[in-house]
């Protein structure tokens, strides 16, 4: 009894001091490795605008009304916000509903927990409570990890924000996109496959019309070089000038066109067509990966403040990840290269496993179907 | 037994601390009423919500729109919630951005800004607007209030004298009277309005003029006339939430805080308005105990809204830091930043009061330059102003 009054008199001693406010909602996440959780609340006033609350339409929202919708509004809240790691999507599921009151009224609180398929320095967050219902809605996040606590403002404006990795001030917001640039390349298996493809004969030799072991180090490591900095060069150009908006192509071209340059390299090296001439192809076909790059970058948000800086902090953070690629693959494939296990079933097997997956990917980016879950859902 | 048991309800609602509310928590019951929505028991507010329910089938229908733009700002003015300046932003969001956009539109558009305190894109919408459809009344009278809030007093009076022949009298000398007063000619300004309300208009139209009448002869000293107009602006709209601030402000000014007790008791949700509320029982003896709760209710809003990132409510939120938090170092910071956005009589008085409070001279002589440049009527700045030399 002394507690149900307590509650009763907590709703009712509220009341009268409840503000007019723009709408907010109130949303915490709590991040320890690859799991989240999480506390929302949402104005019911706000609610009851997107989902209709008020089932008798008598003008109050009762608890019973809140609870017989709840798992509406947990759909409805978690449908809009999505939660990213290392380019991955987190899956949110709700595990409780309460009430509390802020300043302008009593809010639905719900508590969730999430799993992130792919660990990753930093959390990217695209948030679209009542987008279209109410453009000065504000999602003010309070993200929390190893005891540190950061607020970020989510408006109509900036739906994406990335946390994590501590992005407060220019140094460490630049090391923050130099972090994303790395995890990006390392977890983007179509760029890795695609350079691999070009890297795979630099340690060989075209000699009548066969692959033969390469001579120097000096001459794989030039060849290398050449394909690396074009690759480099021409992704470096186009993911500037799609950050910065001034060549914007879809998505779905983009995606199609990075699988259809992973096919053809790799192709190449079981039906040669190019041997000496692979840089060109890398600049080529690199112009269209920058985009692709460009793509991963605007899912993290770039920050107005410091645009250059955290454009300039992924593209480092790209090449750096790819260089470290190169680093390892290029001893170990000299030191192999003459071996049959590395022309027949590193090279030879190798390019077409990648040609295969790659024609894959082409087909389900390109009319937009899922092969592999078709196949898992058999 | 049920004596008991409103006895102990009582007692539990006095002592249970505020501390209980913090943690969220499932309510006793299904009948428990957790919210009650704006719209109950106000017509006006319930045929909104209809009209936002269809424009949903057809959100790109101007024809729907504007309507629900059109009353989600009213109901914003009225009440003072800006969730409705959000509504009516969410009803324009087909013709938000982009320049071409039919005048019906643009003209909403332009009124949102204003209330959203976007004056520079206010004023920009509206030039483009006027730029081709000059003979647009209600366009050129917004741009004249929107030019009077900056302080751009021959723009607003330019088109002030552009409406002439083309409304009712009783708005061109509405229109012309603020900026005018403002700018050395408060007494014929003021004159005219008196002449023009002895006319008959519109209940809506006359409240306004009242209203200007007001606040101008509040300003001249004329305490008398002040009071009397702004009680018969009263009587034709007694919910006017901008009227109750100035009115309110006009009661605290002449050290009579008891009579805004009566006349905000039921405003406290409007933040301008709890802010006024304050200030007068702070002046109050008896009123100790409401006063502390809605001393801690203001700082939580500010707050929240600070969280936000809103900066709308910056010449209330200076008044509350000087007045009642008594820090005259933020409510500088606050008053400044408020002044570089509007320039109203209220925005000069909060800048001149911190300024004074923190003897900051610097802020002192912009606002002595500006009363100087514009040969500011205002007894009250003025005595202010002596007072500080």
């Amino acid at each position: 009894m002394t507690r149900i009054v307590a509650l009763l008199a907590c709703v009712l001693l509220s009341v009268p001091a409840f503000a007019h406010k723009a709408s907010d909602a109130y949303l915490t996440i709590e991040r320890d490795g690859r799991s989240l959780r999480g506390q929302w609340d949402i104005a019911l006033r706000d609610l009851d605008n997107a989902l209709g609350l008020d089932a008798n339409a008598d003008g109050d929202i009762t608890w019973g009304e809140v609870r017989s919708r709840q798992t509406d509004i947990g759909a409805y809240a978690i449908s809009r916000l999505q939660v990213s790691s290392g380019g991955e999507r987190c899956s949110l599921s709700p595990t409780a509903y309460l009430i509390d009151t802020h300043t302008d009224g009593a809010y639905a609180v719900m508590t969730f927990t999430g799993a992130c398929p792919q660990p990753g320095p930093t959390l990217a967050l695209d948030y679209r409570l009542f987008e279209g219902l109410d453009p000065q809605h504000r999602g003010l996040l309070n993200f929390v990890e190893n005891g540190q606590s950061r607020s970020v403002v989510f408006s109509a404006d900036t739906p994406h924000r990335i946390v994590g990795g501590d992005s407060s001030g220019p140094v460490r917001q630049f090391v923050t996109y130099l972090n994303e640039g790395v995890w990006h390349i390392w977890t983007g298996f179509d760029h890795i496959l695609f350079l691999l493809s070009l890297l795979l004969p630099a340690v060989l030799v075209r000699h009548h019309d066969r692959w033969q072991p390469g001579a120097s180090f000096r001459a794989s490591f030039i060849d290398v070089a050449k394909v690396v900095t074009a690759f480099t060069l021409a992704h470096s150009i186009t993911l500037s000038l799609a950050a910065l908006s001034i060549v914007v192509l879809p998505s779905r071209l983009v995606e199609s066109g990075i699988a259809l340059s992973v096919v053809l390299a790799s192709l190449n090296n079981v039906f040669p067509v190019v041997a000496n001439g692979r840089w060109i192809a890398a600049f080529g076909f690199g112009l269209l990966h920058g985009f692709g790059f460009a793509g991963a970058l605007h899912d993290l948000g770039l920050p107005a403040g410091s645009l250059a800086l955290s454009l300039a902090g992924f593209n480092l953070g790209v090449e750096a990840g790819q260089l470290a690629i190169v680093m390892l693959f290029l001893p170990l494939a000299f030191a192999l290269r003459s071996t049959w296990a590395y022309r027949r079933m590193v090279f030879a097997g190798g390019s077409v496993a990648i040609a295969t997956l790659a024609s894959v990917w082409l087909v389900e980016r390109a009319f937009n179907v899922g092969v592999f879950s078709a196949l898992a859902a058999r | 037994m049920p004596g008991w048991r409103s006895t102990a309800l009582a007692v539990a609602l006095v002592l249970v601390p505020a501390a209980a509310c913090a943690k969220p928590f499932v309510p006793p019951g299904d009948a428990v009423v957790l919210e009650r929505l704006p719209e109950k028991g106000d017509p006006a507010l319930a045929e909104l919500k209809r009209m936002r329910a269809a424009l949903m089938m057809s959100p790109r229908d101007l024809d729907s729109a504007a309507p629900v733009a059109r009353r989600a700002l009213d109901a914003a003015r009225t009440l003072g919630d800006p969730r409705y300046l959000g509504q009516a932003q969410a009803a324009l969001g087909p013709w938000w951005k982009g320049d071409d956009v039919p005048p019906v539109a643009l003209l909403l558009r332009a009124t949102l800004k204003q209330s959203q305190h976007d004056f520079a894109g206010s004023l920009v919408d509206l030039d483009r607007l006027l730029a081709v459809n000059p003979a647009m009344a209600q366009a050129r009278l917004t741009r004249s209030t929107v030019s009077t809030v900056v302080g751009r007093y021959a723009d607003a009076r330019r088109d002030c004298a552009e409406l002439a022949g083309k409304v009712a009298p009783i708005i061109v000398i509405g229109c012309e009277a603020t900026p005018a007063s403002l700018s050395g000619q408060a007494g014929p300004a003021y004159g005219a309005l008196v002449q023009v309300l002895a006319l008959p208009a519109a209940a809506g139209v006359r409240e306004w003029a009242l209203t200007l009448a007001a606040e101008i002869a509040a300003r001249r000293g004329d305490v008398a006339a002040a009071e009397r107009h702004f009680r018969d602006a009263r009587a034709l709209d007694p919910r006017d939430a901008y009227l109750k601030g100035a009115f309110a402000d006009f009661l605290l000014d002449r050290d009579r805080p008891g009579e805004v007790l009566p006349l905000l008791r039921d405003d406290t949700r409007n933040d301008t308005l709890l802010l006024r509320l304050a200030l007068a029982e702070q002046r109050l003896a008896d009123q100790r105990e409401r006063f502390a709760a809605h001393r801690a209710d203001l700082a939580a809003r500010f707050e929240a809204a600070r969280r936000r990132g809103d900066s709308l409510h910056r010449r209330e939120e200076a008044r509350f830091r000087l007045a009642i938090e008594k820090n005259p170092q933020a409510a500088l910071t606050l008053a400044r930043d408020n002044w570089a956005v509007q320039r109203e009589p209220a925005d000069l008085r909060i800048l001149i009061e911190a300024a004074r409070a923190s003897g900051n001279d610097d802020a002192l002589k912009t606002a002595s330059d500006w009363i100087a440049a514009h040969h500011l009527e205002d007894a009250l700045i003025v005595a202010q102003r002596e007072r500080s030399r």
